[in-house]
């Protein structure tokens, strides 16, 4: 029995080459080549729905114009040059603006919010967080407006308390997009903050203040840098969507609201000039890019303090 | 540096209906090396917590340098914690943590350099300033956590079972290098430990605890030699213990009855009145083991028959567990300080004699 059932060390053995965790043998050797084959399907998968798309956006914006929507297969750079004027330069300023503003709004709330769920314990709160995701998006944009319109729910009440005696232009501004965009973006932001707020050693809070730090000392200096990923996750999980935003300043802004997501919708619909919104979306990947490469610099390890 | 004293005043402490410490009073003296020992849960993490500021107790008072703190938050007192998990902060190279309270009241520069040089010097880990403390080992994570509650010159530091997360070897080290830290900076100790051989080989004094009230405060001799009660006495080292009724008492010399060791004289200097109900404990050392019982033997040793149930070979002593008539196991450790001159050698199941003489044995009063 033992002589001839082979171990099953020995049916995993590599065929050739260098024996199975063999001393010498470098430690992530054998992971890395297993490794290949966990991640062949996720490879696959992005390759065929991400890269690819994105490369035929990248060839489309480099095309003509084909007459009635889709591109003439030559080289133009007619799509960029028609990028320099100023109406799409204070496009991309107001879009910076207001995905800029609205993360830095929800990051605000999302922080304390996450530090209350994570210290209080109670899981019941997550699902709060969730709920929100149980109604369609459009129908909650919907809702918003059914809230903030000139006859909706606020105004309503405004007025009955006297507050005002006419209603008050709550919709179709920035302020309106903002607040909805945060509206829509806080749980993203909520739960990476709170999975690592809640990993977070507070032990350390009370190490800071024995030593001499305030309340806030000690969340400043010692939470904060220790929460840095869920931040920085969360900061994405924000920036990234609302910077291409396209629903909520369509159905939300106004004049001083148009973002490059609608002007990407109208290009590709109603001018239908592919070449041009498929030149839209390269800048609104690079500008993100970028932001992304700043962010991360800001935040890159220090040798020494 | 100076330290301060410490007076803990009927401090009690709740959590909702249960108490975890019940009227707790020390007095703690300036620059002492104070402990406090208990088993797990027993309150002492509770009762420096309350030191340390970040806990309020539900009733009585803490007084440091006759100033009562309580109403005090942990940043402005001037008692510093080295918590049990250490508590370094991850972000931070090891010489920034150390900087850290420094850092807070904006010291400058040249000054945080010096004295965060100082400070690693005192703990020896100059070569390791600029290591983050992930890449420390268990001991230099603790000699961090020491040097950064030292910084801020504190007239207490407080010590939560800082060495329970080594191995012996290193704890013993490290207790040493404890020891003469604290003789160099001179300032009051307060650990926590709920291994007595830590507590009894480097503390001034030791508090007892149990069940969130102090048992007995005392020099580490007293505590060992002199157990306020049974559970004392069966907590600091291991010790053998019978009830008994005090059959006659002859100036110090007592005279028990005992539950399993039978009649036994035991020398008190406050001895109990006849009649009364008391506890005789005598510790295993103190217990001498042999097959044959010696030819001259005093009238006050007390002896016992026994039979051998296990010999337990330590090298630098033996445990022998004797089982007597009715069951019972005496426990006798013998010191092996020569080679080979202690007579045959004593094996399972042999027959044996267990004498010790009445000055050894102790007697714990009920009402005392
Ligand atoms: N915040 C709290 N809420 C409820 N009970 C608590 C709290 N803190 C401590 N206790 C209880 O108080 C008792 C004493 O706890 P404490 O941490 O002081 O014990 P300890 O003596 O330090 O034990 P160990 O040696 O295991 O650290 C324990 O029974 C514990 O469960
Ligand atoms: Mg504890």
């Amino acid at each position: 029995m033992m002589a001839t059932s082979s171990s099953p060390a020995d049916s995993l053995a590599p065929p050739s080459g260098r024996p199975a965790g063999g001393r010498g043998a470098r430690p992530r050797g054998g992971s890395k080549a297993t490794g290949g084959l966990y991640v062949a399907p996720i490879a696959l998968w992005i390759t065929g729905f991400f890269v690819a798309p994105m490369l035929i956006i990248i060839a489309y914006s480099f095309m003509a114009r084909g007459l009635y929507g889709g591109v003439e297969p030559r080289f133009s750079l007619a799509a960029y040059r028609a990028l320099i004027n100023p109406i799409f330069a204070r496009v991309t300023l107001t879009t910076i603006w207001i995905s800029v503003a609205s993360t830095v709004l929800t990051i605000a709330l999302a922080l304390p919010a996450a530090y209350y769920m994570a210290r209080s314990g109670n899981a019941k709160l997550l699902l709060l967080v969730i709920v929100p995701f149980w109604t369609n998006f459009l129908i909650r944009i919907y809702a918003w407006i059914a809230i903030l319109g000139n006859n909706g729910f606020l105004n309503d009440l405004l007025m009955t308390l006297g507050v005002t005696t006419d209603f008050v232009q709550f919709l179709y501004n920035r302020n309106a997009v903002i607040t909805v965009l945060v509206y829509t973006y806080l749980p993203y932001a909520i739960l990476p903050l709170y999975s690592t707020i809640d990993r977070f050693d507070f032990t350390l809070l009370e190490a800071a203040r024995d030593l001499g730090a305030t309340h806030l000392q000690s969340l400043a200096r010692v939470l904060l840098p220790g929460i840095k990923t869920g931040i920085f996750t969360a900061v994405l999980f924000t920036f990234i969507p609302t910077f291409g935003a396209y629903a909520v300043p369509q159905l939300i802004g106004g004049q001083d609201s148009y973002m490059l997501g609608n002007i990407i919708a109208r290009e590709l619909t109603i001018t239908r000039n592919w070449p041009l919104s498929s030149a839209i979306s390269v800048v609104i990947m690079l500008i993100t890019t970028a932001g992304l490469m700043v962010y991360l610099y800001l935040n890159r390890p220090r040798k020494r303090a | 540096m100076n330290g301060s004293d410490v007076r803990i005043e009927r401090v009690s402490k709740s959590f909702g209906s249960f108490t975890a410490l019940d009227d707790v009073s020390l007095t703690i003296n300036r620059g002492e090396f104070f402990s406090l020992l208990g088993p797990s849960g027993c309150g002492k993490t509770t009762l420096l917590r309350i030191i340390g500021g970040f806990e309020e107790p539900t009733d009585g008072r803490v007084f440091l340098d006759e100033a009562d703190v309580v109403p005090i938050p942990p940043n402005r007192r001037h008692v510093n914690t080295v918590f049990q998990n250490y508590a370094l902060f991850p972000h931070l190279s090891v010489s920034e943590n150390i900087a850290f309270p420094l850092r807070l009241k904006r010291t400058p520069e040249a000054d945080v350099r010096r004295r965060v040089g100082d400070y690693l010097s005192l703990v020896r880990l100059n070569d390791h300033a600029h290591k983050r403390p992930s890449q420390l080992s268990g001991g230099q994570k603790q000699r961090v956590a020491i040097a950064r509650a030292l910084i801020n010159e504190p007239r207490v530091l407080l010590l939560d079972e800082p060495l329970s997360a080594l191995d012996a070897k290193l704890r013993q080290q490290l207790l040493i290098e404890l020891d003469a830290i604290h003789d160099q900076v001179g300032i009051t100790f307060i650990y926590v430990t709920h291994d007595q051989q830590e507590a009894l080989s480097v503390s001034d004094r030791v508090a007892v605890m149990n069940d969130g009230r102090v048992l007995q405060v005392g020099r580490p001799f007293e505590i060992y030699e002199a157990p306020a009660d049974g559970f004392v006495a069966g907590f600091i080292g291991e010790t053998n213990s019978v009830d008994a009724t005090v059959v006659a008492v002859n100036g110090e010399m007592v005279t028990l009855d005992t539950a399993h060791l039978g009649r036994v004289l035991v020398t008190d200097d406050d001895p109990p009145a006849v009649g009364e109900q008391v506890l005789f404990t005598v510790r295993p050392e103190k217990l001498r083991v042999t097959k044959e019982l010696p030819s001259q033997i005093s009238d006050t040793t007390n002896r016992i028959e026994g039979v051998i149930d296990e010999p337990i070979y330590l090298g630098f002593q033996s445990k022998f567990y004797v089982r007597l008539g009715e069951g019972f196991i005496v426990k006798v450790f013998k010191q092996h300080a020569k080679y080979l001159d202690e007579g045959p050698e004593i094996k399972w199941k042999d027959k044996v004699w267990v004498f010790w003489s009445a000055d050894d044995g102790y007697i714990v009063q009920s009402g005392r």
